[in-house]
């Protein structure tokens, strides 16, 4: 215990030596935010408690949104099943017929369908992940006291909270929550009429996702700013680690592209109650010519597009930066081309602008127009393959921790290699006329953006949990978790990508019902069978998170990774403001390990005499 | 000299910049939305069924009100800098009132479009326009909003030349510039098309 101690004493005295001193204590900024229970727990200002919450709200509906998908998978396993069990949960969405047989209401099945997406896509991967990680790290590894705006900040967690407070609600309506796919496509979105779940639960949709882009914004603009202006002396942006990055190009790509989707929404938001027509032409309801016309659905799906493609790289980039920062620590390596690993960031951010429309290649876009997008969207292979190539050279040689986030981001790129090989496929036009709208697209984008994402997300989890609960989580469990995950998840999609092959569409209520899918019976009972085993895996995951939370090991050292980054020579139980005295200089790069035969030596730590820079 | 006499209102000036900063990245994010719906409506247009008309006159009007509150802010804002308290309050009021009577202006623009028979529903070219200047008047009223706060401290606080207060008055500087510049770019954007 005494050689810690001594550490931790040496640490603080090289922090006070060196350190910059803004003269924060002296004005009391810190104990203002905190003067009460519900100051310092809900209506927090210290991005320590607003990432914690995010995480905690992230996990709630991730819950959530795993059991929607269970609920859908059985009934695409078990067609025939009596689901009768399910109705106290769904009451009225299951139907029960003269032989006391219970039936999943195929409305609802489509309403499962696309809260399973919105959920997941909006509300665990982005606010969950990046809401999470970019607060709890970017003030912490820049030596920040804080975000540049701590009450924007605290706005974003509970514009985010009120969003999922207004689609939770919408899951209760008599006519069910909006049914129609989570990218909300006109007319199905456009017409109350058109559907059960097109009227009032669009309208709660709307407005939930309005209010999400608000919290994104209020976000993304604390981030950059704090990224950009309030580092610490030293910390230039070529000492940045990764996962500052990868959060700085992330809400750069947020801002760019949610103010777009809002701009969609609201033409959408006229065509519903004001009578425009937008994006409605020619349209029959119940054998009823409407007289909507001259709109043209494509220019939702472009506005759309033009923030869903973004959206995917939203949702990677961040789980990349954990888990390069991650592997760099527990390989006990610098991180395998640190530049190369920032411009290819750079390079997949910009490009992802220019590729919206390979969503669209059978929506009537003109195939000439698709020769570019399928160009640019082939070109982001490139950077793509510079990271995974970046990440196994990381790995390649390093003294490995196999520790449960170790494990997690080894799955990452395995992951990533996956699901990227058949984004090659999906990117040409021309295979998409056989590929789209099948089980092929479901199988490549829930491989390498939600599991891959998820990955990265659970690597972050179990490196900082310490960070942010003082205590680790369990590893045994940690390993039980990521083992069943990982083989569970390629058992639930690999076979997808044969059923897509074979031409299986998506969002389909039944398949054994058609001669040409009839034949996939087994695997879709396989697929729901493994899926039911992953979840009860993430479970726990659960168990674990809050377990620890209160009884789990606690930390006894201020840096119990032994990781260079700032984040670790703040006291274990750090108040608001971080540190408690000076901030922290920095004179070297994030990724000094086994540097001059020493493991690791923090970012704080000066030159010794006749040292150089790493090179990088 | 006007900055070393300041009161120093615990406000270090890596946070004044940092958060001038952070009204840049959201002026970004306003002008991306106006950048859909002006890119919706080049991708709309040739698409045909379009209804072409003129634009009211009313709506130039409107901009030389704009315009001229811009300038007055421009003024309240270098007056507060060098501490001249008059033409600080003056100016500011000056601002609110022509921020107000653009917003009137903008109101009676839109009649004189509906008395032309160009409903937000008749067509979807004069939807864009009820779409374009309506999001824009939404965000002139949240400026308004700002200035009536000015307005409140610049007549019911006492005259303080504070790093807190500057930074306050130089962000509503800032935004009020933006949505004059937003307004003319969108009535170019308009009278090209």
């Amino acid at each position: 215990m005494s050689s810690h101690h001594t550490e931790t004493k040496e640490q603080d005295y090289l922090i006070e030596s060196q350190g910059y001193d803004d003269h924060f204590h002296e004005h009391h900024h810190g104990d203002k935010f905190q003067m009460n229970f519900l100051t310092t727990y809900i209506f927090s200002q210290d991005h320590k408690v607003i990432a914690r919450q995010f995480l905690i709200t992230g996990i709630f509906w991730a819950f959530i949104g795993a059991l929607m998908s269970l609920v859908f998978r059985i009934q695409l396993g078990f067609p025939d099943a009596d689901l009768i069990w399910l109705k106290p949960f769904l009451g009225k969405w299951i139907v029960v017929n003269e032989a006391g047989i219970g039936k999943l209401e195929p409305e609802f099945y489509y309403a499962l369908v696309t809260m399973h997406g919105t959920i997941i896509v909006f509300f665990v991967l982005t606010a969950g992940l990046s809401g999470t990680f970019s607060n709890l790290l970017i003030p912490l590894q820049i030596g920040a006291r804080d975000m540049a705006s701590p009450f924007l900040n605290m706005l974003s967690y509970w514009f985010f909270f009120l969003s999922g407070a207004v689609m939770f609600y919408s899951l209760f309506l008599s006519t069910g929550p909006f049914s129609g796919g989570w990218v909300a496509y006109p007319p199905l979105s456009a017409l109350p009429q058109a559907s059960n779940g097109s009227g009032s639960g669009m309208t709660l949709w709307l407005v939930s996702l309005t209010l999400f882009v608000v919290s994104v914004l209020l976000g993304g603009i604390n981030y950059i700013t704090t990224v950009l202006n309030l580092r610490t002396k030293g910390m230039t942006m070529w000492r940045m680690p990764l996962t500052i990055w990868a959060f700085l190009v992330t809400a750069i790509l947020a801002l760019l592209s949610f103010p777009v989707l809002a701009s969609g929404f609201f033409l959408l938001i006229f065509d519903r109650s004001l009578g425009t027509s937008f994006y409605l032409s020619d349209i029959f309801v119940n054998g009823q010519i409407l007289d909507r016309i001259g709109g043209s659905p494509i220019l939702f799906q472009h506005l759309f597009w033009f923030l869903g493609h973004p959206e995917v790289y939203i949702i990677i980039l961040p789980a990349m930066g954990l888990v390069s920062e991650v592997m760099a620590v527990h390989a006990r390596k610098p991180i395998f081309g640190y530049r190369a690993m920032i411009y290819s960031m750079m390079a997949i951010g910009f490009l992802s602008f220019i590729v919206w429309a390979h969503h669209m290649f059978m929506a009537g876009v003109n195939p000439f127009l698709s020769n570019f997008f399928v160009i640019f969207t082939l070109i982001i292979a490139v950077p793509s393959a510079v990271k995974v190539f970046n990440w196994i050279g990381t790995l390649y040689g390093g003294n490995i921790r196999l520790n449960t986030q170790m494990l997690f981001c080894i799955g990452f790129v395995s992951m990533f290699i996956s699901g990227g090989l058949t984004g090659i496929f999906l990117g040409n036009s021309a295979i998409d006329i056989q590929q789209h709208d099948t089980y092929f697209v479901v199988a490549h984008f829930h491989i390498v953006m939600g599991v891959a994402a998820f990955f990265g997300m659970f690597a972050g989890i179990y490196n900082w949990f310490p960070k942010m609960f003082g205590r680790f989580m369990n590893d045994t469990l940690g390993k039980i978790h990521f083992w069943i995950t990982m083989i569970g998840a390629y058992a639930v999609f690999g076979p997808m990508h044969y059923l897509g092959m074979a031409g299986v569409p998506r969002r389909y209520y039944r398949f054994d019902l058609f001669d040409a899918f009839s034949g996939f019976d087994a695997m879709n009972k396989f697929i729901t069978i493994a899926a039911i085993i992953t979840f009860l895996a993430q479970l726990v995951f659960i168990v674990n998170f809050f377990y620890s939370m209160y009884k789990g090991k606690r930390v006894t050292t201020q840096n119990p990774w032994q990781s260079n980054s700032l984040e670790w020579t703040t006291p274990i139980d750090a108040g608001h403001g971080n540190w408690p005295g000076k901030i922290p200089t920095v004179h070297r790069w994030p990724y000094d390990y086994g540097k001059d035969e020493r493991e690791f030596v923090q970012q704080h730590i000066p030159l010794r005499e006749g040292e150089q820079h790493s090179s990088h | 000299m006007a900055f070393v006499q300041m009161v120093d209102k615990n406000l270090p000036p890596s946070r004044y910049q940092a958060v001038k900063f952070g009204m840049w990245i959201a002026m970004v994010s306003i002008t991306m939305m106006f950048g859909a719906f002006t890119s919706a409506y080049l991708v709309r247009k040739p698409v045909g069924n379009w209804y072409e008309f003129k634009l009211p006159s009313q709506f130039f009007i409107s901009t030389l009100i704009l315009i001229a509150s811009s300038f007055f802010m421009e003024w309240a804002f270098r007056s507060f800098k060098h501490g001249k308290e008059k033409n600080y309050k003056l100016g500011l009021g000056l601002t609110l009132l022509f921020g107000i009577g653009f917003i009137i202006a903008q109101v009676i623009s839109w009649n004189a479009l509906f008395d032309q028979g160009i409903t937000i529903d008749l067509n979807v070219s004069g939807s864009f326009l009820y779409v374009l200047s309506g999001f824009h008047a939404l965000h002139v009223i949240g400026g308004i909003g700002a200035l009536l706060v000015s307005n409140f401290v610049a007549f019911g606080d006492k005259f303080e030349l504070s790093q807190l207060r500057l930074l306050r008055l130089d962000l509503v500087r800032q935004y009020w510039h933006f949505v004059d510049i937003l307004w003319i770019y969108l009535l170019v954007f308009l009278m090209l098309q």
